[in-house]
């Protein structure tokens, strides 16, 4: 029955990862910006956390501990409101780990599973997105074409997490163009492929900690046994809208950051004998900004609880994305602006916030759920 | 567990009141808006007053529940579910038409507050007639400590003596009774002003005025005047001693209540809008594609999915307000935020949807452009929509009045 509250079990994981994103995420956050580099001792620690491999079944060594998509939204916001860089990259595993999960064969399963239930990070990665003004997800232009007992993949591709250190790396290609996304499928690529090229990192206005490459593929054999779940194929659009429906909880992570800063500034900060946060003009950014952050976070969550129910969710998931976008870009830009100046110089997090809060309307495939 | 599943009783609630307000409302809808005040009493209300008032319209929601002895505080004190109830039907009341939803009786703003906070004795006496509130004179509105109508006792009859001038009574003339804001001591602030329940039979009391307005004119909108006009001691709502400590929280509580309604009736309207504006476009095969390439969606594409995106964050809002209230949460915050969210984004909602009608949606043939007239008054009663961020504004920064003006 309906209710805007968290069970006992989310608020434990809201605890959890809330107090992990305060100490080891969002303290490192401006260095690691600085540097555009994530530390490996992070990567590590997190892992113990097992944001990523719990919910892989006992049987492939996993501690099955199936959580809703609802729950992982929960989990997304709070370490995107530690840093959103930091987050996708101690998260990025899932990219691979979760399609497997969903929309894998059992022998796929079987194979590949059980290296993430050995202890230690296991990079692992998706390729979506590719070099284009109009980049749509709709319409890949990166092909794969059956040649007897492999594919062929060429093309190009973006924006890739980590592809630098990844075992695999699952390649959303299509298969039958034309089809829109019933034509597409996914490809597990094995480091090192041949035909695969992982090219120099790429570097965007925002996400700077977050190792990023572009990948080529020209002829690239991939076996037949690699298109995830077989003959039967991928459910693409499930895929597309569970990576928006957790990119946009991160959204509301990163507008919470910017609305808790400017809250505390805004009543510190005096101008013309009291604090501007007095002043309606800067107030009523702030409740606009929570208000917002508020609203963005429940259509986030009917959105993932539609998808917990299995059924389609592809409105709601791109309602939330353009919402959160949307208002996320607001509302940073509204953190700079509370701060003035100030706000734009880089001893003070909002402008870095600003710059992450950007790329929501545009990133793809970058989490998942 | 978070979960956005309607329990029975709303949905049913939500499906019989769809049903009357189609069967109902809209017939009626042009034909109240060009005869504002020619028209007769709004006879056809009178019969579906009762229907209405069960499934919750403005005043017929969030009775209190009898407490249940050893329950735990919050369940003592929440409303069990009528609040949700409340804002589902209103919802649909005013998808239906707005300005008649206001106009049924009963089902008003003085009904709430009354329900809100009388005594079993004055519920008995006051309970089934039609209460109107008014609060707002000629010299305030939004700042409601501002209250210059008087109210003093005669020790001898020991009755109270009410004098002054309210404006913009939403069914100030339709009314039974009228729940009057006035002052024991002006200089004594807020802490004094109380609320009056006032019959309309009595000497003193006069409506001198009915306004021509914007939109939702099948709602009466009067000024009235009440010169020396007495009424039992036992017509005040709440106690009559001036607690400094309490301020004005006694009267505002009733807004955690209705601020959620007023939202629903904001959804209601402009819900009515988009989705004729949808279902019109789609005869002309425009159609949204959710799946569409960003670069491919024409504007009105996206401008439709905004509104969608926008409504429906509104509407879950005022849920939240709503189920807070049933769980006896304080939701004054959440209260706001309904109501500012609804009330900008169904204003600019319907706006939209005239403009995406072309010709059509700017004439009066259909009902759209009557929709955008109706829907705007959501943004300015029970508190402008300043004034909801003024409030969630203090509330975030933790701020007293005085720290935020
Ligand atoms: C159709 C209709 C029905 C109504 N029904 C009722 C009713 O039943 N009972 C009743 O008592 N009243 C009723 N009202 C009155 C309504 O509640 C007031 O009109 C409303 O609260 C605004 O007050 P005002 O019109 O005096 O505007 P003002 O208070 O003069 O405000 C003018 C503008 O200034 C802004 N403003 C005011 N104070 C601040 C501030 N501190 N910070 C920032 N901005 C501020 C307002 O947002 C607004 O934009 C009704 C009004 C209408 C039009």
């Amino acid at each position: 029955m309906i209710s805007f509250t968290l069970d006992e079990d989310q608020r434990q994981i809201q605890d959890m990862t809330r107090k992990f994103a305060a100490e080891e995420l969002r303290k490192i956050a401006r260095d690691c910006d600085e540097k555009g580099a994530v530390p490996e001792e992070l990567l590590a620690k997190s892992w113990e956390l097992g944001l990523v491999t719990n919910a892989v079944p006992e049987k492939y060594g996993g501690y099955a501990f199936a959580r809703s998509i609802v729950t992982g939204t929960i989990m997304a916001e709070e370490l995107a409101y530690g840093d959103l860089s930091l987050a996708l990259a101690i998260t990025s595993p899932a990219l691979f780990v979760m399609p497997l999960m969903e929309m894998g064969t059992e022998e796929q399963k079987d194979k590949y599973l059980p290296t993430f239930c050995k202890g230690s990070f296991q990079a692992a990665t998706l390729a979506l997105m590719e070099p284009r003004v109009q980049f749509h997800v709709g319409d890949l232009r990166t092909t794969a074409v059956d040649d007897g007992d492999k594919f062929l993949l060429n093309g190009e591709k973006c924006c890739v997490p980590l592809a630098d250190q990844a075992e695999w790396v699952l390649v959303l290609a299509a298969s039958n163009k034309g089809a829109g996304p019933a034509g597409v499928d996914a490809f597990i690529v094995p480091k090192g492929t041949r035909g695969m090229k992982v090219g120099e990192r790429e570097w965007y206005m925002g996400i700077r900690p977050l190792p990023v490459f572009p990948l080529s593929f020209a002829d690239c054999e991939v076996p037949k046994e690699n298109r995830l779940g077989g003959t039967r194929g991928i459910n693409y659009m499930r895929l597309i809208n569970l990576s928006r429906i957790i990119l946009s909880a991160m959204a509301v992570g990163v507008s919470r950051a910017s609305l808790d800063y400017c809250l505390t500034y805004a009543k510190e900060r005096y101008a013309f004998g009291e604090p501007i946060a007095s002043r309606q003009a800067i107030a009523f950014m702030l409740a606009e900004m929570a208000m917002e952050t508020d609203g963005m976070r429940i259509l986030n969550w009917k959105a993932a609880w539609k998808a917990d129910r299995g059924e389609d969710c592809t409105k709601e998931a791109y309602l939330s994305r353009s919402y959160a976008a949307a208002q996320t870009m607001k509302i940073t830009d509204y953190g700079v602006q509370v701060l003035g100046g100030h706000g734009y110089i880089r001893e003070h997090p909002v402008e870095m916030w600003l710059r992450n809060g950007r790329g929501f309307a545009t990133l793809e495939g970058l989490a998942m759920a | 567990m978070i979960d956005f599943e309607l329990p029975p009783g709303a949905k049913l609630a939500r499906k019989m009141v769809h049903g009357l307000s189609e069967g109902t409302f809209r017939k009626l809808s042009r034909y109240y808006d060009s005869y504002e005040h020619e028209h007769e009493e709004v006879k056809e209300l009178k019969a579906m007053a009762p229907m209405i008032r069960g499934g919750g319209g403005l005043g017929g929601g969030a009775k209190k529940e009898k407490p249940k002895d050893g329950a735990p505080k919050a369940e003592r004190k929440g409303t069990g579910g009528a609040s949700l109830v409340a804002v589902v039907a209103a919802e649909e009341l005013a998808w239906g038409d707005a300005g008649l939803m206001l106009a049924v009786p009963g089902g008003g703003l003085g009904n709430a507050a009354i329900n809100a906070v009388a005594t079993p004795e004055q519920k008995e006496r006051f309970g089934t007639r039609f209460a109107a509130m008014a609060i707002t004179e000629p010299g305030f509105g939004s700042d409601s400590s501002a209250v210059a109508t008087t109210a003093a006792l005669d020790q001898k009859t020991n009755e109270w003596i009410l004098n002054g001038e309210k404006i913009f009574v939403t069914s100030g003339k339709q009314c039974d009774v009228v729940v009057v804001w006035a002052t024991l001591d002006k200089s004594k602030g807020r802490p004094a002003i109380k609320s009056f329940v006032v019959e309309k039979e009595r000497p003193g009391i006069k409506v001198t005025k009915l306004e021509h307005k914007l939109g939702i004119r099948a709602s009466d909108t009067a000024s009235i005047v009440l010169e020396d006009c007495r009424i039992p001691y036992d017509n005040i709502l709440g106690s009559a001693e001036i607690k400094p400590e309490e301020g004005f929280k006694g009267v505002m509580k009733t807004f955690d209540n209705t601020r959620p309604l007023v939202a629903s009736m904001a959804l209601g309207v402009s819900r009515a809008a988009l989705d004729f504006t949808i279902e019109t476009l789609e005869k002309d095969g425009i159609r949204v594609r959710y799946d569409a390439a960003p670069h491919q969606m024409t504007a009105v594409e996206k401008e439709i999915a905004e509104c969608e995106a926008n409504l429906e964050v509104a509407r879950l809002l005022t849920w939240r307000a709503a189920t807070m209230m049933d769980e006896g949460l304080r939701n004054s915050l959440e209260a706001s935020m309904a109501k500012a969210k609804a009330g900008r984004a169904a204003t600019l909602v319907t706006q939209k949807c005239v403009e995406l009608l072309g010709p059509l949606g700017y004439s009066t043939r259909w009902l759209v452009e009557k929709w955008m007239r109706d829907c705007k008054i959501n943004d300015i009663f029970e508190g402008t929509n300043q004034i909801q961020m003024l409030i969630i504004a203090r509330n975030i920064l933790g701020f007293g009045r005085e720290q935020l003006k």
